[in-house]
């Protein structure tokens, strides 16, 4: 019987190739995870201290003085994307239901790319646009161009949302409504919509949670403020910016401030992103990525 | 079953010992077994056929012959396979090395795309380190002649392998899988998505390898086995059934059911 | 008879409101790009081309000129890319490849990687000024500045908020994207060609390195061009870390500014005409740079019928 030796025939070189690949490939997985323990880690570390009821009620004080609060820019943060939800989700659902319906038409193809396009655009350029429009034109920073333009910044993402929800409603409801003598219009907006209801909340969700967590246009158009937003063609606080503006102050109690307002938005995101994530998981068997 | 019983008289090895040994062989995926205990011997310089009905588990025996099946999700498998008297699924023996001795054609022909045909037969070869240009050029000129594709590819080595026909592609796959200079190869239903001519050519460099190498074929064309090769074993349900001389199982079958198979009255 | 007319006619109002929302998508991007055109004339018929050359930014002199900050936004992209893919395309073969990973733990790491795209872009910059910067400046700047100062790249004094901190970040950031992309282009690599690899006796790492990469690399190019449209747009994070300077440095440890950062830094503070017409033209020099790639991206992402969500 001939001895048959089958080790030597993979050299060593190779195997051990192979078995540093591996690590390399797993550590490489976990140092993308590191970077998101750090930054939760720090944003707990440094932004409980600063937090308190009193924190998220009151309003800010001058630097050197104990206590104050963020409320204003909480308040600001809650128009503005009210305002922003107002803008683009009649009009990102109503795209979203032409991309489902119409999906052959020229328009379609593309809307639907210009919309792919402006999903993944720099929101500092969506910014500078409402600058050169609202701000322009009223003479101010203020809430409201603030709001337009995290609408514009949300209307593409409910749109995109919207059409894939939209989509995966199997033809069969559509079919058994028509037959029914149910007129296309009202099909799709009494029995497709809520049949998609779920993909359509969370993609609003989503957008919603997105435009919360701008900065950059913001800095154009609502300025800063810290008092309350009571006309909204003054300028407003903001979350974010109030992360920014104190963050790159040379105070450091002001420095708390902004890791504590960071620890909020961080939980709000999360929670909100891991939510919609397992709902729709749950709802649709689908993945939102 | 001891691997001496499945030998009828018929097939007596002579004296000499069979290339493989397929012994107990289980297999499947999760709960469900899809081979029952198989016991096999696999002659050498020669085709043996593996045929029977969809779902027999000739495709689950052909890729536990070169240790692919395990790398399945869920997939399990027990039992030995020899190769040359050692089992393959020893504890010290790499899968990796497995697969170099036990070569693969597929059903179907899956070349690499971004490389060109020279590429594609040398692929096996530069795993191993050899970039010494002769040896390569030698290597591949030899193994697409082996595979009856010398002729028509050899003034344009430099394609993409995906500018070949179906039957080509096939054919330069077999190439590829011979260039490495395995000692058996094994053939998951190779022609069933080539038509009657490309078959032809393929079912003639079976003929022209199996002087040098061990061939397994698995194939749901009965005529095939019939024509190609020199043993066949039949498998139903994960069982091996019968096994002999494929004249005799054609002509002469003992069993029942291996009669019904080869007389198309089921599969 | 009249009531049908009825029905038809309320169907195609429903489609002219529909097919209206989609044009004012389509209206939004160009009027973005006429917006800006138009508010950034002052600058452009004072400067014409070469302010996409000159590398002077004076403002008390009043003369104007991107190319500082076209340069800071390429290198920033650039090393984003550079770091970010292949940590994403290791991130993907993690999670598709099996490595050695258990089925369940690669499905919660693929959650968590996305997760890391939900972190708002100011709170990257927030880590990145009080935790990033210091931790580069001493771990990697200043050994590298020590030992291989003399390439030029490593050259300077380290200060830890400059082109380097600026393009860590950024490829931490386009980490998500990148990799759910490459997933995909991976995923769809048939498993034929892995067992043919397979079956010549390759590794399992061969078998990525020699046929699963090579088929999947369109896919990835796709991927890295979206992870570079992500980049060049990116605002807070980056001048909360890149030093705010205007200067065109082949050190990596220079301060530097981008595009997107210059605008939000500097915006508030302009005053004069061509001074805020000049910022608004660099906004739109990155519209342009951001349609292109953002154009070519989407290209290239339809043409492998990848889909991906936000």
């Amino acid at each position: 019987m001939q001895e048959y030796t089958f080790e030597k025939i993979t050299s060593r070189s190779r195997t051990l190739k192979n078995r540093i690949m591996n690590i390399l490939i797993t550590l490489s997985a976990l140092l993308a995870l590191t970077p998101l323990i750090l930054i939760i880690a720090d944003a707990v570390i440094q932004g409980m201290p600063a937090l308190s009821l009193s924190f998220l009620f009151s309003t800010p004080v001058p630097v050197g003085y104990q206590g104050g609060g963020i409320a204003p820019m909480i308040q600001g943060s809650a128009i503005m994307v009210a305002i922003a939800s107002l803008i683009s989700i009649p009009i990102g659902v109503t795209a979203g239901i032409f991309f489902s319906e119409w999906p052959e038409s020229r328009i379609s193809t593309i809307s639907s790319f210009s919309n792919d396009v402006l999903a993944e655009f720099p929101t500092m350029v969506i910014g500078v646009f409402a600058y050169a429009t609202v701000v322009l034109a009223t003479g101010t920073f203020s809430a409201l161009a603030g709001g337009i333009a995290l609408g514009i910044i949300m209307i593409p993402i409910v749109a995109r949302t919207a059409e894939e929800s939209l989509k995966a409603v199997p033809n069969s409801v559509k079919e058994a409504s028509l037959a029914l003598g149910i007129p296309r219009w009202k099909t799709v907006i009494y029995v497709v919509m809520s049949t998609a209801k779920g993909g359509l909340i969370t993609g609003i969700i989503l957008s919603i949670a997105r435009a919360a967590g701008e900065t950059a246009p913001l800095i154009l158009t609502a300025g800063f403020s810290n008092s309350f937003v009571s006309n909204l063609l003054n300028p407003a606080g903001s979350i974010p910016y109030l992360i920014y503006y104190y963050g790159i102050s040379p105070y450091s109690s002001w420095h708390a401030i902004a890791w504590g307002a960071a620890l909020i938005l961080i939980a709000i995101m999360l929670s909100l992103s891991l939510a919609v994530r397992l709902f729709a998981k749950v709802r649709t068997g689908l993945e939102v990525a | 079953m001891m691997k001496e019983d499945v030998f009828s008289e018929n097939v007596s090895l002579q004296g000499k010992l069979a290339k493989m040994y397929v012994v107990g062989l289980r297999a499947g995926y999760g709960k469900e077994i899809i081979l029952k205990g198989i016991d096999l011997a696999i002659r050498d310089k020669s085709i043996t056929a593996v045929m029977g009905p969809s779902g027999c588990g000739k495709t689950t025996l052909l890729r536990c012959l070169n240790r692919l099946h395990e790398l399945s999700s869920n997939a399990f498998v027990s039992g030995k396979v020899l190769l040359d008297g050692v089992d393959i699924y020893s504890k010290q023996v790499d899968p990796v090395s497995v697969r170099r001795k036990v070569g693969m054609v597929f059903q179907k022909p899956n070349p690499f795309p971004t490389m060109s045909i020279f590429e594609n037969t040398v692929a096996g070869l530069r795993l191993t380190g050899i970039k010494d240009k002769e040896k390569l050029n030698a290597a591949a000129e030899r193994s697409l002649r082996l595979a009856f594709l010398w002729d028509e590819v050899k003034d344009r080595l430099d394609r993409p392998a995906t500018s070949l026909s179906g039957g080509q592609q096939q054919r330069l796959c077999i190439a590829r899988a011979l260039a490495i200079e395995p000692e058996v190869i094994l053939m998951d239903e190779p022609c069933s998505a080539l038509d009657p001519v490309a078959t032809a050519m393929i079912e003639e460099a079976m003929f022209a390898l199996k002087r040098q190498y061990t061939i397994v074929l698995v194939t749901h064309n009965s005529q095939q086995a019939a024509r190609v090769s020199d043993y066949t074993a039949f498998l139903y349900m994960g069982e091996l059934i019968e096994y002999g001389q494929t004249k005799q199982i054609f002509e002469n079958p003992s069993n029942e059911l291996t009669e019904r198979y080869v007389t198309g009255k089921f599969g | 008879m009249f009531r049908l007319g009825n029905k038809i006619d309320k169907d195609i109002i429903a489609k002219v409101i529909a097919s209206a929302a989609a044009l004012s998508v389509i209206a939004i991007l160009l009027a973005i790009g006429y917006e800006l055109y138009t508010n950034s004339l002052p600058s452009i018929s004072k400067f014409g081309l070469s302010f996409l050359w000159t590398s002077n930014w004076d403002v008390s002199k009043g003369e104007f000129g991107a190319l500082p900050f076209i340069y800071g936004t390429l290198l920033t992209s650039g090393i984003a890319l550079l770091i970010g893919l292949p940590i994403s395309v290791g991130v993907a073969l993690f999670l598709t490849e099996e490595v050695k990973g258990s089925g369940r733990l690669s499905q919660s790491i693929g959650t968590f990687v996305e997760l890391l795209a939900a972190i708002p872009s100011v709170i990257y910059g927030l880590w990145g000024l009080f935790f990033l910067s210091p931790f580069l400046k001493n771990y990697v700047e200043i050994p590298l500045n020590r030992y291989l100062g003399f390439i030029p790249l490593f050259s300077g004094t380290p200060f830890g908020l400059d082109f380097f901190t600026a393009g860590v970040i950024l490829a931490i950031m386009v980490i998500p994207t990148v990799s759910a992309i490459s997933k995909e282009a991976i995923r769809a690599v048939p498993n034929n060609q892995r067992e043919a690899m397979l079956s010549l006796g390759a590794t399992k790492w061969e078998v990525i390195s020699k046929a699963v990469l090579p088929y999947a690399r369109s896919g990835i190019f796709a991927a890295a061009i979206l992870g570079l449209a992500r980049a060049v747009g990116e605002t807070m994070a980056v001048t909360m870390v890149i030093g705010n300077v205007p200067s065109i440095s082949v050190s990596l440890f220079s301060g530097g500014y981008t595009l997107a950062a210059v605008i939000a830094n500097q915006f508030t503070e302009a005053t004069g005409k061509l001074y805020i017409s000049s910022l608004i033209e660099i906004g739109l020099v990155l519209f342009l740079i951001a349609l292109v790639v953002n154009v070519i991206a989407r290209a290239l992402l339809q043409r492998h019928q990848i889909v991906i969500r936000v």
